[in-house]
C-alpha cells in the first residue's frame, strides 16, 4: 500500500477523485434527506439519469458547442500568431496597435455580441467570431512576449554570424517563443469555449438556437432544472479535456528541454 | 590614417617578439570612446601574429572586453582602425580567415540537442548536411563529447556545455579564436582540465587565439604573449612573452618557472590597479 500511496500519478489521479466522490455522496444524500423538490435542485442521480434521456439532443448540442469552440480556437491561434509575428517586426508596428489589441480583451463579449450577431448573418459564424475575440488575446501576448525573449547571448551570436532575418526567425525566435506560446494556448482554449457558450447563450435569448448553452436556456424555461445541469456538466468536461489536451501537447513539445515540462515525463 | 605606423615602439617591439609571422590582427591606434562619453580604450597599437597565443588580462574596467569585441568586429573604434590579415572585415570568413567567437556563457540553444547546436554556425553558412555532419562530429569528438552528441544541453554540466560552446567554434575550423573569459564560471578543476585541452587544440590546429581572462594562473599557461591592460582609460601597461615548450601540460603548471611567471604577472596586475598606474599612458 505505501508505495501506492508515494507514487505521485496515482495521487495525483486518486486524491482529486476521492474529493469528487465524496462531494457527490454528500449531495446525494443531502438532497435525499431533505427532500428537496427536483426543480429546485436536483440529487446527482437526477442529472445522470436526465443525461441518459436526453443524450442524443444533448450530444447534438455539444456538437455544435465543440465546433464553434474549435474553430474560434483554430481562428484565434492562426490570428494571434499572425498578428504577434507582425508586432515584433518592429516598435512602431507594436505601439500603433496593441492598444487595440487590449481594447478587445477588456470589451465584455456579452456586451458586443448582440451587435456581432446581429451584423453577421450565419449563426455559426456569427458565434464563432465571437468565441475568437475572447480566445485571440492570450495568444497574441503570450506569443509576442516569446518572440521578443531572445537571449541576448544566442541573439548577438547570430548577429556575428550573419544570420538573415529569416534564419534567425525560424532557428531562434520561434523555437524560443514555443513556451510562452504554449501557455497561451492553454489560456486561449478555455476562453474559445467560454467565449462560444456566452455567444450562443446571447443568441439564444435572441431566439436563435444553437448549442450547449441554448440546452440550457430551454431547460430553464421548461424548469426541466437535471437536464440544465446535464448541459452545465458537459460544458464543464469539454472545458477540463480542451485544457488537458494543450498540456499534453505542451509537454510533448516542450519536455526535452523546458523547465516548465522537465520531469513531467517522470 | 591609411599609412601603416610603423615608428610606433610598442608595435614594433611586439612585432619583433612574435617573430616574423605574418600578423593575423592588427590594431591601429583603435580607441574606444561610448555615447555616455565613457572612454573604455585609450589608442591601442597591438599587433597579434598567426599561431599566438594572445592573452588579455587587467583589473575590472580595464577595456579587455572592448578590446577583444573590437577584435571580433562586434563593436567600432571610435577612432583609428583595425585589420585582419591586412584587409578589412569583408574579406574575414573566407578560406584561411575564418574566425570564431566564444563567449563567457555557453549560449547554447536549450531547445537543440549538442550536435545540433555544434552545427549551428555551419548551418547559418549554409554547408550542406553531408559536408557539414563529418566537420559536426569531429569538432564534437575532440572536445571529448561523442557519446553526448545526441543530448540536450540541460543534461550535461557546467563545463560540458562549455565544451560544446568550443565545439560549436571549432566546427567552423577557424583560424583565428576569440574568447571572452569563456573558463571565468567555472570550478578551478574543470577550468585547469579545459586549459590543458584548449592547449593541445590551439597546437594542434595552429590557431591564432585572443583570449580574456581574470585568471593570472590560466594566463601563463595558456599564453606565449600576455597583454596587461590598466584602466581609466584602459591601454597597454605592459606585456609578458613566456618562451616556453609546447603543447604545455601539467608538468609546466608544477614548474617553478611556472611560478615565477605568475608572481611576477600579478606584482604588474597589482601595479596596473595602482591609482597613480592612472592619467597618461608611459
Amino acid at each position: 500500500m505505501k508505495p501506492l500511496l508515494q507514487s505521485e500519478t496515482f495521487v495525483r489521479i486518486v486524491a482529486p477523485l476521492a474529493v469528487g466522490v465524496v462531494l457527490l455522496a454528500v449531495w446525494e444524500i443531502g438532497c435525499r434527506l431533505d427532500s428537496i423538490p427536483v426543480y429546485l435542485f436536483p440529487k446527482p442521480s437526477d442529472i445522470l439519469a436526465s443525461l441518459i434521456k436526453n443524450g442524443p439532443s444533448l450530444l447534438r448540442a455539444l456538437l455544435i458547442t465543440l465546433r464553434i469552440t474549435l474553430q474560434a480556437f483554430a481562428a484565434a491561434v492562426v490570428l494571434g500568431t499572425l498578428i504577434a509575428f507582425m508586432f515584433v517586426q518592429s516598435r512602431a508596428i507594436e505601439v500603433s496597435l496593441f492598444p487595440y489589441a487590449v481594447l478587445l480583451q477588456v470589451t465584455p463579449i456579452v456586451a458586443i455580441a448582440p451587435l456581432i450577431i446581429i451584423l453577421v448573418k450565419n449563426t455559426q459564424l456569427s458565434l464563432t467570431v465571437c468565441a475568437t475575440l475572447v480566445a485571440l488575446f492570450p495568444i497574441i501576448s503570450n506569443t509576442t512576449l516569446g518572440l521578443r525573449s531572445v537571449d541576448p547571448g544566442l541573439a548577438s551570436y547570430f548577429r556575428m554570424n550573419r544570420a538573415s532575418r529569416l534564419k534567425t526567425l525560424v532557428r531562434l525566435r520561434i523555437p524560443g517563443a514555443l513556451p510562452y506560446f504554449f501557455g497561451g494556448l492553454r489560456i486561449s482554449s478555455g476562453l474559445a469555449l467560454i467565449g462560444a457558450v456566452v455567444a450562443e447563450f446571447v443568441a439564444g435569448t435572441g431566439g436563435r438556437s444553437s448549442g450547449l448553452a441554448y440546452e440550457i436556456l430551454d431547460a430553464g424555461f421548461q424548469l426541466d432544472i437535471p437536464r440544465m445541469f446535464a448541459a452545465l456538466f458537459l460544458i464543464t468536461v469539454t472545458g477540463v479535456l480542451l485544457f488537458g489536451a494543450m498540456v499534453g501537447l505542451s509537454r510533448l513539445a516542450l519536455s526535452n528541454w523546458h523547465e516548465s515540462e522537465i520531469g513531467a515525463e517522470a | 590614417m591609411n599609412a601603416p605606423l610603423p615608428s610606433d615602439p610598442l608595435d614594433a617591439q611586439t612585432t619583433r617578439r612574435a617573430g616574423d609571422r605574418p600578423p593575423a590582427v592588427e590594431v591601429l591606434s583603435a580607441e574606444k570612446v561610448f555615447a555616455n562619453g565613457t572612454r573604455a580604450l585609450a589608442p591601442i597599437d597591438l599587433t597579434i601574429a598567426e599561431g599566438e597565443f594572445l592573452t588579455l588580462i587587467g583589473p575590472s574596467g580595464c577595456g579587455k572586453s572592448t578590446l577583444l569585441k573590437l577584435i571580433a568586429n562586434l563593436i567600432q573604434p571610435s577612432d583609428g582602425r583595425i585589420l585582419w590579415w591586412r584587409g578589412d572585415f569583408g574579406q574575414v570568413g573566407q578560406d584561411g580567415r575564418g574566425f570564431a567567437f566564444v563567449f563567457q556563457e555557453p549560449t547554447l540553444m536549450p531547445w537543440a540537442r549538442v550536435d545540433t547546436n555544434v552545427r549551428l554556425p555551419l548551418d547559418l553558412a549554409d554547408v550542406p548536411r553531408g559536408k557539414a555532419d563529418p566537420r559536426v562530429s569531429d569538432a564534437i569528438a575532440r572536445v571529448g563529447l561523442s557519446a553526448f552528441a545526441r543530448h540536450f544541453p540541460r543534461q550535461l554540466s557546467g563545463g560540458m556545455k562549455m565544451r560544446v560552446s568550443i565545439a560549436r567554434a571549432l566546427a567552423t575550423d577557424p583560424n583565428l579564436l576569440l574568447m571572452d573569459e569563456p573558463f571565468g564560471a567555472l570550478d578551478e578543476f574543470t577550468r585547469n582540465k579545459l586549459d590543458d585541452d584548449l592547449v593541445k587544440l590551439w597546437w594542434e590546429r595552429k590557431l591564432t587565439t585572443v583570449f580574456v581572462t581574470h585568471s593570472i594562473y590560466e594566463a601563463v599557461f595558456l599564453s606565449t604573449r600576455i597583454v596587461v591592460l590598466a584602466a581609466n582609460p584602459g591601454r597597454i601597461f605592459r606585456t609578458m612573452t613566456i618562451d616556453e615548450p609546447q603543447p604545455r601540460s601539467q608538468d609546466f603548471r608544477d614548474s617553478a618557472r611556472f611560478a615565477a611567471y605568475c608572481r611576477e604577472l600579478s606584482t604588474w596586475l597589482a601595479e596596473a590597479s595602482l591609482p597613480s598606474a592612472s592619467g597618461a599612458a608611459p
